[in-house]
């Protein structure tokens, strides 16, 4: 059997919602991932430190208070300075459908909307990692 | 053919009630009330209009409307005399643009305002701060200072509208932008109307806006309550909340429960604080969610009122009727709210809204459909509000006061919140109370369980979310309009800190964070001093840093 995913779930911002945030790490970690919850207000540049410091192949980010434009941003250039720029951004939230494309467009994943089911999330952080360690182990 | 009733309590309550209602000061706003059928509906049925006899334990937990344990209702003419208050939330963007939403609603006959701040107001930033970069005016107003509030309120005479905000880590800070608001208007403190969030202990457990640790944030919000009852006589100085107990994935039980016991520790620090608790408790006030649940919220909101009685008159000692009656704010579920097949909402809404009013509600929020996608269009607010007006004007469900009494169904539901709520009482008593509780993480475990089964069992099938997990229609695209935040907001804002700091005495600055922070060391009420700092033009993050350099922040450990 494969090593588990490592993740690393963030509250980006400001934002106190965390309802979704702790409903899909604990539907993550249930699905046998190794979830690292990062709790409230942090900022880009202290989720970019943790998923580097804690080794994770994907980072999802909440954000409900509709800052994610300049949060999901930020964070992606962070993890590039860092040379950590394989790290899999996904995220959720109160995001809308212009956003999500601009957002993807900027090197987001994947973003999922509100009524995700968990499956759905789980199935598509499965999919995407498999895919990424298979392309690393060919290089 | 009526029985004659057994108790002479029942007797002597009755015809207080029917002396009151005829009482000048309870006019009703209809000489007769009937239904879409002209037949008569009165005020008040009863088991006597059945021809059934009084149950026994009828006054001790029912009573009459406007009497204790005021399960009926807090008035004796309910929405006979008075509808409640139309108040839908709103902020966005910058105090001039919402200052015309504010007018708007005003125009469309929505009774009173409620105002939504942006994240860094919330959290205590200012606009220009470093962490306020991309949040600045996203989901409500962004007010840093006097100036702000002034714009914000600009055409609204306060003294002709009653005001909520949505504010509570520096909830004593915007306060003081709205007392001086009002001074410069010309309206004296003693006239101005309305509610404060100011309910710190959620936020801890739910909400998750904090900026002092518990201790001095109860410190702070015992000042208020000691400056309103000699100041500000009319202001509700906390609003003790369920609802993002709620939002954040609770029960209906826990919502009750964890809101009261809220509740119940403001009177305990007041008290502790050497305040006489009838001077303060008429002035507390309580939101709570309504959910989609039609019958368990009409349950949960007249337990609420009972529960409330009860304990403030047997345990607090409190005296005056008017702390005795749980008086409180609804709005709809936004958890319930789904962006598929959007429009939906209105009718989820609508049921909502519904439970509230026939639970007894004294103002309510109704939610836009389009609220799971962004902050609200002009238009979805409209049909939010025209929501309200059809349950008062077009179904006569506000035209006999707290029709669902007797139905065995809701009685029976009704007892079961209270004991389910007693149960947690003891659980949270036993951690020390509330605080202990909350530092233990009790509610917040509680909570964060009960939304993960909650989400299983959407999964599984048990619960069902129309468009979610059934009727869905896949490839679905939405095609309402949605309001999007002018990019502009972030940069306007920062443009009026920056001309203010420079137009503004900046020595009187320094001279009145200087006395706050050194009362802040002290005991004496921070009030006056924090209207002092306010009147200078000190900002919000200003008066905050202020503080934290002698209270420290709060920080809490993540759990999920």
């Amino acid at each position: 059997m494969s090593r588990p995913i490592r993740i690393l779930v963030a509250k980006a911002g400001l934002d106190g919602h965390d309802r979704g945030a702790k409903v899909v790490a604990a539907g993550l970690r249930d699905a046998g991932m190794e979830v690292i919850y990062t709790g409230l207000h942090q900022t880009p540049e202290q989720i970019a430190e943790a998923a580097v410091q804690e080794d994770v192949e994907v980072v999802g980010i909440s954000s409900l208070a509709g800052a994610h434009m300049t949060l999901f941003t930020r964070v992606l250039e962070l993890l590039k300075e860092a040379g950590a720029g394989h790290i899999m951004v996904v995220g959720g939230g109160i995001i809308s459908e212009d956003d999500i494309v601009g957002l993807e467009k900027r090197g987001v994943a994947k973003l999922f909307g509100p009524g995700t089911e968990l499956p759905v999330i789980v199935d598509w952080i499965v999919k995407a990692v498999d895919a990424q360690r298979a392309e690393a182990a060919k290089e | 053919m009526t029985k004659k009733p057994p108790d002479k309590d029942y007797d002597a309550a009755k015809k207080k009630w029917e002396d009151e209602l005829a009482s000048p000061k309870c006019r009703q706003m209809h000489d007769r009330f009937e239904t879409i059928s002209f037949r008569e509906i009165k005020p008040l049925y009863t088991p006597e209009d059945l021809g059934h006899e009084v149950p026994e334990d009828y006054m001790d937990e029912l009573g009459f409307p406007g009497q204790h344990p005021y399960t009926r209702g807090v008035h004796p003419t309910m929405y006979r005399g008075r509808t409640w208050t139309m108040r839908q939330f709103s902020g966005f963007g910058t105090a001039k643009d919402t200052n015309k939403r504010y007018k708007y609603i005003l125009e469309q006959g929505g009774t009173g305002l409620s105002v939504a701040f942006d994240m860094p107001t919330i959290m205590g930033y200012d606009s220009d701060h470093k962490r306020s970069e991309g949040e600045v005016g996203k989901c409500g107003v962004a007010v840093s200072s006097l100036a702000d509030m002034e714009t914000l309120f600009d055409g609204i005479p306060l003294d002709k509208v009653s005001t909520s905000m949505t504010i509570n880590g520096p909830a004593a800070i915007l306060w003081a932008f709205y007392i001086a608001v009002g001074e410069k208007q010309g309206v004296s403190s003693d006239k101005l109307r309305g509610t404060i969030q100011n309910d710190i202990l959620k936020e801890y457990i739910a909400q998750k806006s904090w900026i002092f640790p518990p201790r001095p944030s109860m410190r702070l919000i015992t000042d208020i309550i000691a400056y309103a009852a000699d100041n500000v006589p009319q202001w509700n100085t906390i609003s003790i909340s369920g609802y993002h107990i709620r939002e954040a994935g609770s029960t209906a039980v826990q919502e009750l429960a964890f809101t009261l016991a809220d509740g119940f520790a403001y009177v305990e620090a007041g008290i502790e604080a050497g305040l006489d608790v009838d001077k303060f408790a008429p002035r507390l006030a309580f939101f709570f969610d309504a959910h989609s649940d039609f019958f368990e919220e009409i349950a949960k909101f007249r337990a609420a009122r009972r529960i409330w009685a009860k304990r403030m008159k047997n345990k607090y000692g409190a005296k005056d009727p008017h702390s005795w009656t749980l008086r409180f704010h609804t709005q709809t579920a936004g958890c319930s709210l789904t962006a598929q097949q959007p429009e939906n909402n209105i009718t989820r809404t609508a049921f909502q809204a519904l439970s509230a009013v026939l639970g007894g509600t004294q103002s309510l929020h109704t939610n836009s459909m389009d609220e799971t996608l962004a902050l609200p269009t002009e238009k979805a607010v409209k049909i939010a509000l025209r929501t309200q007006q059809i349950i008062l004007d077009e179904t006569a469900a506000a035209s006999t006061i707290d029709p669902l009494a007797g139905s065995y169904f809701v009685e029976k539901l009704t007892d079961e919140m209270e004991e389910a709520a007693e149960e947690y009482f003891r659980r949270i008593d036993e951690l020390g109370g509330v605080i202990p509780a909350i530092e233990k993480g009790f509610p917040q475990r509680e909570i964060a369980d009960a939304a993960y089964r909650f989400q299983r069992a959407l999964e599984s099938g048990k619960r069902v979310m129309v468009g979610i997990n059934k009727y869905f229609e896949p490839g679905e695209k939405v095609t309402i309009d949605l309001l999007k935040i002018d990019p502009r907001v972030d940069e306007e804002c920062r443009e009026n800190l920056r001309s203010l700091r420079e137009s503004r005495d900046n020595k009187k600055v320094k001279q009145t964070l200087a006395a706050l922070k050194k009362a802040a060391e002290g005991t004496d009420n921070l009030m006056p001093k924090i209207l002092d700092a306010v009147r200078a033009y000190a900002t919000l993050g200003e008066i905050v840093d202020t503080l934290k350099s002698v209270f420290g922040e709060y920080i809490e450990t993540p759990i999920f």
